[in-house]
């Protein structure tokens, strides 16, 4: 367009620039395209499911497949981080204590084992091992640890993701799919249950049960599976009126056929996302409970133990913070692109 | 619209109900006593202290006195803190947690105000992909992490204001700027994503095709509208800034209503706990509740009618 939009002249008025007829593409030279059907058929491309579809659309979005990539590296490391060296995440030493991070050939990066007073304390204590992210004012290897925490802190957020699934899923869709006088009492329980702020009920839980990884997941799930509810109720009220779901129905589909072949396959969409969506929520609350004291007890590592004990002596001794600080963020940033990008892939009318 | 609000009253008063019925009970599985130092008390001393705060009568008898106390707007007190109410608590430590919550507020809205109409406006330039980027990064971070590291490189290294404690007006920014960044990166991506549709819709268009000035296009009618459904945002944004202050206020020594909370669970004070919590409920239940009715005034299309949800 842009180079046959330079050669108009320059016309003053619009009578003129209507008369004006291109002189340069004769029209004898303009010959309609011969209509053939078996053409059009061998052009178009082989037709995908929507799932194809939708992966496709996600190996597009640069920022949801670097996340992605990311993430796997993060869970990898998360599994084999902790065994990479020689110690535990329990083991003290406090012979060790206190020791800034060392690599060996990455002293260039900060890794070279001189603390926050410009003193070297591997060779100070003639220490020959090297802590890679340094260790704890009781000796334990910050490495080992990180990663342990990272575990944990994947492992609390994927299970409560996983219950807060299940239950949102099962009570979205007997309320919406039998409707009625069922749907409108467990709408009822939804909107107090809403009401509740989430934070709150949990803090009062974790108080209530002993504090551990089980207490932690059980007190998150109990409000967080609202929102998975709302969201499968939601999409199992726009689908259940449409003509797919009546032919079937009319053809004398079960209940059970219905729900697993029908509405399953098209609520899944949101439910993924809304999935992707927890984990970073599930993420967040763990490490904000144990960083107001009612998380994990040591010697356990999570990331918001390890930031809390970093925070409480990021004065003197800032490694300890932000390994666990960068960690935490990177994978909260991942989740959230992540899910950003399997939002606008599964929906592509949502895109923003 | 008398009806919704009477249906949305009612609503409010069971949410709190429950509330305040969960927090009592679970306060009574709670473990160890609620005094410092049981083991040193005699047997006398505690059924005196017992006594003195109903805690000898059966637990429906002090259930049914906490609620009368309750509508009174008493809410018992402290267990720790000899002779202090609950409600003399909360009205002290109210004053700093809002005075920066308000702050981070307005310093949040602004930037994500501008962040977000800039991005709209060069959509798809350099300072597009920035503040998306700066967005999504800003909502990720979790504001407790963000806090530590502003506390560690602008008050312990750069030394431009002060780590923590509360003295005087600059001690109240770093707070504020920590609990800001949640609401500045949510305030932009919707601002951003709002303005994008307004942009492409007809009454756009024909202010355009009138001749009208791009500026007082972008102001009259694209801002303009694509702000109303920023006001939705405000009530998870209040709830974002409240879960926000327990944290940071213990990290910046701020002496609020979440520093309290936090320092109350630590010691296991019962009625503060409680006192907090059906504050802190209430004062949500309440903050969704006007949002829903300023969001009625601004955007006339939504009638109360229809379903609430």
């Amino acid at each position: 367009m842009k180079e046959f939009d330079a050669k108009l002249p320059v016309h003053r008025d619009i009578q003129t620039q209507n008369d004006y007829i291109p002189d340069d593409i004769p029209s004898d030279l303009f010959v309609k395209a011969p209509l053939d059907q078996k053409k059009s058929e061998e052009i178009s491309t082989p037709s995908m499911s929507f799932w194809q579809e939708a992966f496709q659309r996600l190996t597009k979005n640069k920022g949801a497949m670097i996340s992605l990539v990311l993430l796997l590296l993060l869970i990898v490391m998360a599994l084999i981080g902790p065994s990479m060296n020689e110690f535990t995440y329990r083991e003290q030493n406090l012979a060790h204590s206190n020791m800034p991070p060392k690599v060996a050939g990455l002293e260039w990066m900060g890794f070279d084992g001189i603390d926050a007073n410009g003193v070297n304390q591997y060779a100070e204590r003639d220490v020959a091992t090297n802590y890679w992210f340094g260790t704890d004012e009781f000796g334990r290897d910050l490495w080992t640890r990180v990663w342990k925490g990272t575990q944990i802190s994947l492992f609390i957020a994927l299970v409560a993701a996983a219950l807060d699934l299940v239950i949102g899923v099962i009570y979205g869709g007997i309320s919406s799919f039998y409707g009625g006088r069922v749907d409108n009492v467990m709408q009822r329980i939804i909107e107090v249950l809403m009401g509740i702020p989430n934070l709150i009920v949990i803090i009062l839980f974790i108080l209530v049960l002993e504090p551990g990884i089980r207490s932690i997941i059980l007190a998150m799930i109990i409000t967080g599976w609202v929102g998975m509810a709302r969201v499968v109720r939601g999409q199992v009220l726009q689908l259940k009126g449409q003509e797919f779901v009546l032919a079937s129905r009319t053809l004398g589909a079960s209940n059970g056929r219905l729900i697993w072949k029908h509405l399953m396959p098209n609520v899944m969409g949101p439910v993924i996302v809304t999935v992707m969506f927890t984990i970073p929520t599930a993420i967040f609350f763990e490490a904000f409970l144990s960083f107001i004291g009612l998380g994990l007890q040591a010697p356990l590592a999570s990331l918001g133990v390890l930031i809390e004990d970093g925070y409480k002596s990021m004065r003197y001794f800032p490694y300890k913070l932000i390994y666990p600080a960068l960690v935490i963020s990177i994978i909260m940033i991942c989740f959230n692109l992540l899910a950003d990008g399997l939002r606008d892939a599964l929906d592509p009318k949502m895109k923003k | 619209m008398k009806r919704y609000f009477v249906q949305r009253i009612g609503y409010m008063l069971i949410t709190l109900f429950i509330i305040v019925t969960a927090t009592f009970f679970l306060m009574q599985l709670l473990p160890g006593t609620p005094f410092t130092n049981p083991e040193k008390l005699t047997a006398q001393q505690l059924t005196v202290l017992n006594a003195k705060y109903g805690l000898d009568q059966p637990v429906a008898i002090q259930y049914i006195r906490y609620l009368g106390n309750l509508v009174q707007g008493d809410l018992g007190y402290s267990f720790q803190h000899e002779g202090r109410t609950v409600s003399s608590m909360i009205s002290t430590r109210i004053g700093p947690s809002a005075f920066i919550g308000l702050q981070a507020l307005v310093i949040g809205a602004i930037l994500g105000l501008v962040l977000g109409i800039i991005s709209a406006l060069k959509h798809n330039s350099i300072f597009d992909y920035g503040s998306v980027a700066l967005a999504v990064i800003g909502m990720s971070i979790p504001s407790f992490v963000f806090a530590a590291l502003l506390q560690y490189y602008v008050g312990v290294k750069l030394e431009w204001l002060p780590v923590a404690l509360w003295e005087g007006y600059s001690s109240t920014l770093l707070p504020s700027i920590a609990l800001s960044v949640t609401v500045t990166a949510t305030v932009a991506r919707f601002i951003r994503s709002e303005m994008l549709e307004v942009l492409g819709q007809d009454y756009v268009i024909t202010a355009r095709a009138k001749g009208m000035k791009e500026n007082q296009v972008i102001v009259k009618h694209v801002v303009r509208n694509a702000l109303i459904p920023v006001v939705t945002m405000l009530g998870p944004l209040a709830v974002s800034i409240m879960t926000g202050t327990l944290v940071i206020e213990k990290i910046f020594s701020v002496p609020g209503l979440g520093e309290q909370f936090t320092l109350s669970i630590l010691v296991l004070d019962y009625s503060v706990i409680m006192g907090i919590t059906i504050f802190y409920s209430a004062l949500f239940i309440f903050v969704v509740f006007v949002v829903d009715i300023i969001y009625g005034f601004l955007d006339p299309r939504i009638n109360y009618k229809g379903e609430s949800a």
